[in-house]
């Protein structure tokens, strides 16, 4: 498949003529601009592109992109996207979805196209908390989370998206947040990677979760609590002061002081996105004692299942042809002839 | 005829006719012992014998059942005959016993003086043990009413083999060919095309084709030799008259697969078909897996939600989007179902109904699912459903489903059942170019100055259009939207009119008128089916009106919405009767729509009706008319619709 030709457009271009509904505040105005702003740097196609979503606050995300969309039901897009993308290799799909659809109703069907891998960006807004039916507590949750159907504090033991993703079979695995302008050059970097690249963006719900990723989403600080991954560089955090080395004999992350710049000798590692086993520690890494490792944590992509689909049907076709008369004529068939009582 | 009067039971032990116009045979054996094979091969020598004939393969839910029990058993009923075959027959004439069990379990079934032919080798104390038999019913006089044909085919086929060097449980696998031979000898059949089918089956294990045609060969030349003045007789079926043309034998879920095949090259467009295993549907998805160079792409989804799913995504996305399960599928492919009503895309979704509720009965047929079908969505959610009379009949109803798709944008369901999922008939094998394309259209620029997706056409259908297609980007979804730009849009008056239009748009979909296929257009009873109960309405209506009786049948294919005429039709005459296999589901449908007195005749066993069960009922209505003494009006007691307000 050749990659379509580039069109340019402004952000203006991207944006639909909907009033956007979602509550003054929400996280979501800024993942819907940050999207906008990152279509046009991609050289995007509005008549190609298309994004399909399930039901939740997040799932109102295509009325406001001026491409096309499509609102499906709860949990279910990324089948809805698998049936598309097979129909049609050549869109670019994103899939858009939230904690509780994905993650609850939706947990089936996230890690099957995950697993499969077909080619599209699946943006996860996590809010931690059912925001569209009124404030309960979601999957994702953290323990004790009072809400109306916990009032006395949730007791289940939170999903991590991230890491369901990477034990699914993703080979893509971003993470930013809402307001952070690093959050383009994550969703830039899924859309460079060709399969299914996973995309957990911590969302601020400001109605029924305000502020639940301020520990580390707060400007103040920032630097100290968040580590920012790149491919080959250092994991360095706190202004070059700190980094995350491996301890070798716990076969474990932990923090290490960085002085003058030295951060070789403090045995920090260098990040490499198709380290899965490190993938998988940085994605677990507590935040508290950790820094919140965000960006592009795993990046190593192999073959689409759409590609595959293609391929099957390509091969089972050699040397058939698609005569439907002859199809229903196949097998060991009889002729009666003009005499009923006489067959051959 | 092959049903089971009454008079029957006083019938001397005659064995069967030289001549017969037709014959019902039952192969049955433990689930292990090839049953399904048999009758399969035993089906095709038959049709190519030139006899109309009707299958009825009926099998456990298990796998590999432990050997030799009761629930074990596998059965393989074929009726053939000289006349036009309705039904797989009402009670066997030959009944194969390959062990106790079977034997057991299909003896009630058995036609008074029928011919039993049984395998002594299994009736071991062990196998009587796990039949829960005392004594051994070949020999404890038990079976005489009937005739009995005991004989080790289980020592013959280790004999026949023996040549082969394999081993005593190898050698005894080939038994049912052993006895599938005798039965072509018995009947008359040509034994190549199973000495064909076997070389091709086992192209790479020469020694095993061979073993098994030996054994076929065997039971063939044992009945050549030991034609004896007992009760094996050779038998002779003249062909069938049918019109001249090319035939093949085909089940229900050959021909869904093939019609929706042809469905998609005749909307000129590449199907894409979402399913998920479940019995008795799989099959669908296994033939059209082998039909990739058709432009058809399989997907195996992770649920039936997902098969669905996928599928309506493949039609948004421009292609035929083709679902198929059974009953608990159906059930958890409802909510998308909606969704695609609210989006009007096409779709076709087949259901193969089986027993219910539940996991119900998985291998048994049913047509309970009829509510569902019609009724069983959240919101005013209308879809047109419509019905396959037999296996061949699916060929045709499968791409009038795709027409209704696409040419309404609409979700549409074809109700097929177990039993023509499963069972055989042979087929007239049409010509492609003599159906009417109905290309699908995709809309590539606004009709006016403004794009609206959801402006309708004059058939109250609103535009396709893919996504890729420049200018026409837009947004569709699941909540209620707009008239005319589809943009969300809850104000009350708008969704009046939405309900309105999305009902409007299926009631007045071009529905042929119904036709009476049997007797009269008006009269004093008709019998009104739908679904596989075509075959033993039909021929108990023949019978009935041979005897006198002013009967028609009325066999509806189009169950919603229903052909315009129908109301009227059905109140030409007297009575109604509607026999179904539910506990009477359209006789609902057809009391609201049409307020007429339909009355109910249902069933739920998880088999077929029989003909002479029908013709009984029947009969209760035509008192005094001559052969049907004692028959009356059935009293006016049976759920009646009131008038009362």
């Amino acid at each position: 498949m050749n990659a379509p030709a580039k069109i340019e457009t402004t952000l203006k271009d991207w944006e639909t003529d909907q009033e956007v509904r979602w509550c003054p505040g929400c996280g979501d105005y800024a993942i819907l601009k940050a999207v906008q702003r990152t279509l046009p740097q991609l050289g995007a196609d509005p008549a190609n592109t298309v994004f399909i979503s399930g039901i939740g606050c997040s799932s109102r995300f295509p009325y406001y992109i001026e491409s096309y969309g499509f609102h499906t039901i709860h949990g279910r897009a990324p089948a809805f996207a698998t049936g598309a993308k097979l129909a049609n290799p050549d869109l670019d799909v994103w899939l858009v979805t939230g904690d509780g659809d994905g993650l609850s109703i939706g947990g089936n069907h996230l890690m099957h196209v995950l697993r499969r891998n077909v080619n599209m960006q699946i943006m996860l807004f996590n809010n931690e908390i059912y925001g569209l039916t009124k404030g309960q507590a979601s999957p994702t949750s953290r323990e004790g989370t009072k809400s109306p159907s916990t009032p006395i504090g949730s007791y289940d033991h939170p999903a991590r998206p991230a890491a369901f993703a990477l034990g699914s079979g993703a080979r893509f695995i971003g993470r930013g947040f809402d307001v952070s302008k690093h959050l383009p050059d994550v969703l830039k970097a899924a859309h460079a990677h060709k399969g299914a690249a996973f995309i957990e963006i911590f969302q601020n719900c400001i109605v029924y979760n305000k502020d639940v990723f301020n520990d580390f989403a707060a400007p103040k600080g920032a630097e100290d609590r968040q580590l920012w991954l790149e491919n080959g560089k250092p994991m360095l955090f706190a202004g070059d002061t700190k980094g995350i080395a491996l301890n070798r004999e716990t076969l474990s992350l932990e923090v290490v002081d960085v002085t003058d710049g030295d951060w070789q000798s403090a045995g920090v590692i260098v990040h490499d996105v198709t380290n899965r086993s490190v993938a998988h520690m940085l994605i677990e890494m507590p935040f508290g004692p950790f820094p919140m490792a965000l960006g592009v944590l795993y990046d190593d992509p192999r073959p689409t299942f759409e590609d595959a689909v293609i391929e099957e049907r390509k091969r089972a076709s050699e040397g058939k042809e698609a005569n439907l008369a002859k199809l229903l004529g196949k097998g060991q068939t009889w002729t009666v002839s003009g005499t009923a009582q006489d067959p051959i | 005829m092959a049903t089971a009067a009454p008079s029957d039971a006083d019938r001397p032990h005659s064995g069967l006719p030289a001549s017969p116009e037709a014959v019902v045979v039952r192969f049955a054996g433990d689930s292990g012992d090839g049953m399904q094979l048999t009758g399969g091969q035993f089906t095709l020598s038959t049709a190519l014998a030139g006899n109309d004939l009707a299958t009825f393969p009926d099998f456990p839910a298990e796998i590999r059942a432990p050997q030799g029990t009761l629930f074990g058993v596998s059965a393989f009923q074929i009726n053939f005959g000289s006349r036009e075959i309705n039904t797989a027959g009402d009670a066997p004439d030959v009944l194969v016993a390959m062990n106790p069990a079977a034997l057991k379990v299909n003896l009630a079934a058995l036609k008074p003086g029928g011919l039993i032919i049984a395998d002594t080798g299994a009736f071991t104390k062990r196998n009587l043990d796990k039949a829960h038999y005392d004594a051994n019913p070949l020999e404890d006089g038990s079976l005489a009413k009937f005739d009995v044909l005991a004989f080790d085919i289980s020592e013959k086929t280790i004999e026949a083999v023996k040549p082969f060097g394999l081993g005593n449980k190898d050698a005894l696998r080939s038994k049912n060919m052993w006895t599938l031979g005798l039965a072509l000898w018995m009947f008359d059949r040509p034994r190549e095309p199973i000495h064909d089918w076997l070389k091709a089956k086992f192209k790479s294990k020469p020694d095993i084709a061979d073993a098994n045609i030996a054994a076929l060969d065997a039971g063939h030349a044992y009945g050549e030799t030991a034609e004896l003045a007992g009760p094996l007789k050779q038998v002779h079926i003249d062909p069938t008259p049918s019109a001249p043309g090319l035939y093949r034998t085909v089940t229900g879920a050959e021909a869904v697969s093939l019609g929706l095949v042809a469905g998609a090259q005749l909307a000129e467009l590449p199907m894409f078909f979402g399913g998920y295993p479940i019995t008795p549907a799989s099959a669908i998805l296994h033939h059209l897996a082998r039909l990739k160079e058709f432009g058809v792409t399989t997907f195996q989804a992770e649920d039936e939600i997902a098969a669905i799913c996928a599928a309506i995504g493949a039609s948004y996305a421009g292609q035929l989007g083709v679902t198929s399960s059974s009953g608990p599928g159906i059930a958890l492919k409802t909510e998308a179902i909606g969704l695609g009503i609210m989006t009007e895309l096409p779709l076709v979704i087949v259901n193969s109904q089986r027993g219910g509720p539940s996991t119900g009965l998985p291998t048994k047929t049913e047509q309970s699912d009829l509510y569902q079908a019609v009724y069983g969505r959240n919101g005013d959610a209308p879809m047109p459903v419509i019905a396959a009379r037999s296996p061949s009949d699916a060929f045709e109803v499968a791409i009038e489903a795709c027409r209704i798709a696409t040419q309404y944008m609409t979700p549409v369901m074809l109700l097929t059942d177990g039993y023509i999922a499963n069972a055989a008939e042979p087929w007239k094998v049409p010509n492609p170019a003599d159906f009417e394309p109905f290309p699908a259209q995709f809309l590539t620029e606004p009709r006016g100055e403004e794009l609206l997706p959801y402006k309708r056409d004059e058939k109250g259908a609103r535009p396709w259009i893919k996504p890729g297609t420049p200018g026409m980007m837009h947004r569709i979804g699941g909540i209620e939207k707009h008239e005319l730009t589809g943009n969300i849009d809850y104000s009350p008056d708008n969704h009046q009119r939405m309900t309105d239009l999305r009902k409007a748009k299926v009631d007045n979909i071009a529905v042929p008128d119904q036709d009476v296929c049997l007797g009269e257009t008006s009269g004093k009873l008709a019998v009104v089916g739908w679904g596989s109960t075509y075959g033993p309405i039909h021929r108990a209506v023949d019978n009935c009106r041979a005897k006198g009786m002013d009967v028609s049948h009325i066999h509806v294919r189009h169950i919603w919405p229903m052909p315009s005429n129908l109301g009227d039709l059905l109140r030409g005459f007297d009575h109604v009767l509607v026999p179904e296999m539910n506990t009477g589901q359209f006789k609902t449908v057809l009391r609201d729509q049409f307020l007429v007195d339909a009355r109910p005749l249902t069933k739920t066993s998880g088999q077929p009706f029989q003909i002479a069960e029908l013709e009984r009922e029947i009969g209760k209505f035509f008192d005094g008319v001559p052969g049907n003494e004692g028959g009356q009006v059935p009293a006016n007691d049976q759920q009646l619709p009131s008038t009362e307000v």
